[in-house]
């Protein structure tokens, strides 16, 4: 077993209509074949980033500050795919 | 007579009787079970998931028939919340610890997550929950093993009022009878919206009690304008509501008539009336149109959410099927303008984290440095002449150097279809979209080598008046009336004319009604719109007088403000 690694990143919702079903599930596909554990908080509300309607409770609208927190032996390689989406905006405006 | 006001979701009067749909309410018992069942327990539960993932491959089929890809993206939404582990970690756990029932701890589970979601104040987010029950009613219903309703049996023309609908409960409505939608719960972004938008009915939702208080069969109007519904209706109210479903299905009837009339103003000035294809759902209601052509065939979405470029065949097929609907009138296919970010995602190496996207590697400028795939589009345009009238338009051109290099690829592109014996048109057009500034400037030359111009208002206003659209600190400083703006179309279609070149318009900027005066008077060639404001654009053209018109730009170009030309374009 390799020694358990966090990584952590703050993003700004890039898209237009935020972080709605869409991107949501965007995010929650991307991380399905990493095996780290993820959290996602806006202000003091945190989720499982592999929950799709966790991310939605989150409520989070263009321009909102979310903590990504990833735990385990390929949390670098799933940030890099987060890192992605938000990059690309998801896809959308 | 009852008047409840909700939140108006669609637009559209409906008058008839009320079907009402008795809210399913599915009554769950707590019941405690021995610790040697859990085990049990949790396998009845993963089995009445394994049922509720077939029955949405079934309803996926369904939906794809009846209301096309975009709601079936939603089924892919429910399979997500199917595997959420909100559903397929937590009841497990509920069902371990608490050694309860499978309903009991889905339905605790389900309440959890619906007391997060009613603390949320966007509204938008908030709705979402809904689909959350959806998949929730479906997985109860398998583990009591209930049929679970199905709206299929109305036969009779009528007014639908339910608490609310679920997507589950609507998928067989789109070839219905019914008039409207009325539900108690849902706003403005909610399923029920986006469907009766959809099936083009009219829905009014947020009615807190409606249901409660109609009873099935009451006559009731649905005012989807007004966000209205008004149970047992005066006569007075009856008459009123006819008399405005009258005058709307006049106005419908009167651009239902401009469908086929050939497009020119009042004064006899020709011109050609054009749609844009963003999807290829969308020929259809082209055809439908009876529009001069496609005056802009948008190809991005053939890269886009994939995971390599598509290939010469996929593109061919894609571009054949519009250039056949259109049947010999013609089709503007231009090449993708498509952003280096995407590059990564198709397999290509390309810049990441550009700082300014829309100042960067994008456009011709993209497909100049790979010049493989503007080869392969090219050469998939090109054989798709054999099926109609193309033109090809190369987007984001601002200078000459590239459009030498484009036309290289452009005819190498010819040539080696011509010796592989491929038959396509002898001659092709190759135009150039005018949406830099630059190319707006150095017009004339650009056209020695252009055999037309498509003036795409979007960028051009944007990199005129140096705003970014979608950034709403600057978003309000975005103005297709700005009078630099004005100008600088009024020399570009100048220059055109001289060189005796057409010029077509696409862009939002057609779609605005008080923009049709100052573009017909300018004398464009071909206006490209969205399928959408088509016939209310068609409308508004032919009623104008191009005399007039082309006085009015002479009186907007001496102006030194917005809001003077805006009032004065609005006065017409």
């Amino acid at each position: 077993m390799s020694a358990p690694i966090t990584v952590q990143k703050t993003f700004v919702v890039p898209n237009k209509l935020g972080l709605h079903a869409r991107p949501a599930a965007l995010f929650v596909q991307a991380l399905q074949r990493f095996r780290c554990k993820v959290l996602v908080a806006k202000a003091d509300t945190e989720v499982n980033g592999k929950s799709l309607m966790g991310l939605m409770m989150l409520a989070a609208e263009h321009g909102s500050q979310l903590k990504v927190t990833l735990e385990g032996a390929d949390a670098p390689q799933a940030m890099l795919e987060i890192e992605k989406l938000f990059v690309r905006k998801f896809d959308e405006a | 007579m009852i008047v409840i006001k909700g939140v108006p979701a669609s637009p559209g009067i409906a008058m008839g009787k009320a079907y009402v749909l008795e809210d399913e309410e599915i009554v769950v018992n707590r019941v405690e079970i021995g610790k040697d069942k859990v085990r049990a327990e949790v396998k009845r539960f993963k089995q009445a998931l394994e049922a509720t993932y077939r029955d949405l491959d079934a309803a996926e089929a369904k939906v794809l028939k009846t209301l096309g890809k975009q709601h079936a993206k939603l089924i892919d939404t429910h399979r997500l919340i199917l595997s959420d582990p909100l559903i397929t970690k937590d009841v497990p756990r509920r069902i371990l610890n608490e050694a309860v029932n499978a309903e009991f701890a889905l339905s605790e589970a389900l309440d959890h997550v619906n007391e997060a979601f009613e603390k949320i104040e966007d509204e938008f987010f908030r709705e979402r929950r809904h689909d959350l029950f959806d998949v929730g009613k479906r997985l109860l219903s398998h583990l009591l093993k209930q049929e679970k309703r199905s709206l299929t049996d109305i036969e009779t023309a009528c007014i639908l009022i339910a608490r609310n609908l679920l997507p589950s409960d609507t998928v067989n409505l789109k070839d219905s009878k019914i008039l409207g939608f009325a539900t108690d719960l849902g706003g403005k972004t909610s399923h029920t919206a986006i469907l009766a938008q959809g099936m083009q009915i009219p829905a009014v939702v947020g009615l807190s009690d409606a249901s409660h208080r109609v009873k099935n069969g009451d006559f009731v109007i649905l005012d989807g304008e007004h966000g209205m519904l008004i149970i047992s209706p005066s006569p007075e109210a009856i008459a009123k509501y006819q008399k405005a479903q009258l005058k709307t299905q006049q106005e419908e009837k009167a651009l239902d008539a401009l469908r086929g009339q050939t497009a020119a103003t009042l004064d006899g000035h020709r011109f050609d009336l054009c749609a844009n294809l963003d999807t290829p759902d969308e020929i259809k209601t082209i055809v439908g149109l009876k529009t001069d052509g496609i005056g802009l065939f948008r190809t991005e979405y053939l890269f886009l959410n994939r995971l390599e470029a598509p290939t010469e065949e996929e593109q061919f097929r894609a571009y054949s099927q519009a250039v056949k609907a259109m049947n010999g009138l013609p089709t503007v296919i231009r090449t993708a303008d498509i952003g280096g970010d995407r590059l990564a995602q198709l397999g290509i190496d390309g810049p990441k984290n550009e700082t300014n996207p829309f100042m960067g590697l994008r456009g011709i400028r993209l497909f100049l440095r790979h010049s493989d795939l503007l080869k392969t589009q090219l050469r998939a345009i090109l054989r798709s002449t054999q099926h109609g009238k193309v033109r090809v338009l190369l987007p984001m051109i601002s200078s000459m150097a590239e459009l030498r290099s484009a036309r290289r690829i452009f005819f190498a592109a010819q040539q080696e279809l011509l010796a592989e014996g491929v038959d396509t048109a002898k001659k092709v057009e190759l135009g150039i979209m005018v949406e830099i500034p630059a190319a707006g400037l150095m017009l004339d030359h650009l056209l020695t080598e252009a055999d037309f111009i498509s003036i795409g208002t979007n960028d051009l206003i944007q990199y005129i008046l140096a705003v970014d659209r979608i950034n709403e600190h600057v978003a309000h400083l975005y103005d297709p009336f700005h009078p630099a703006v004005v100008r600088t179309l009024y020399s570009i279609v100048e220059t055109a004319k001289k060189k005796g070149k057409r010029v077509t318009v696409c862009g939002e900027m057609t779609s605005d009604p008080k923009a049709a005066p100052l573009l017909v008077g300018m004398g464009v060639d071909v206006l490209s719109v969205t399928p959408r404001m088509f016939l209310r654009v068609k409308q508004i053209v032919m009623s104008l007088r191009f005399e007039h018109a082309s006085k009015i730009v002479q009186r907007a170009l001496s102006m030194s403000d917005s809001d003077e030309i805006q009032r004065l374009l609005t006065d017409i």
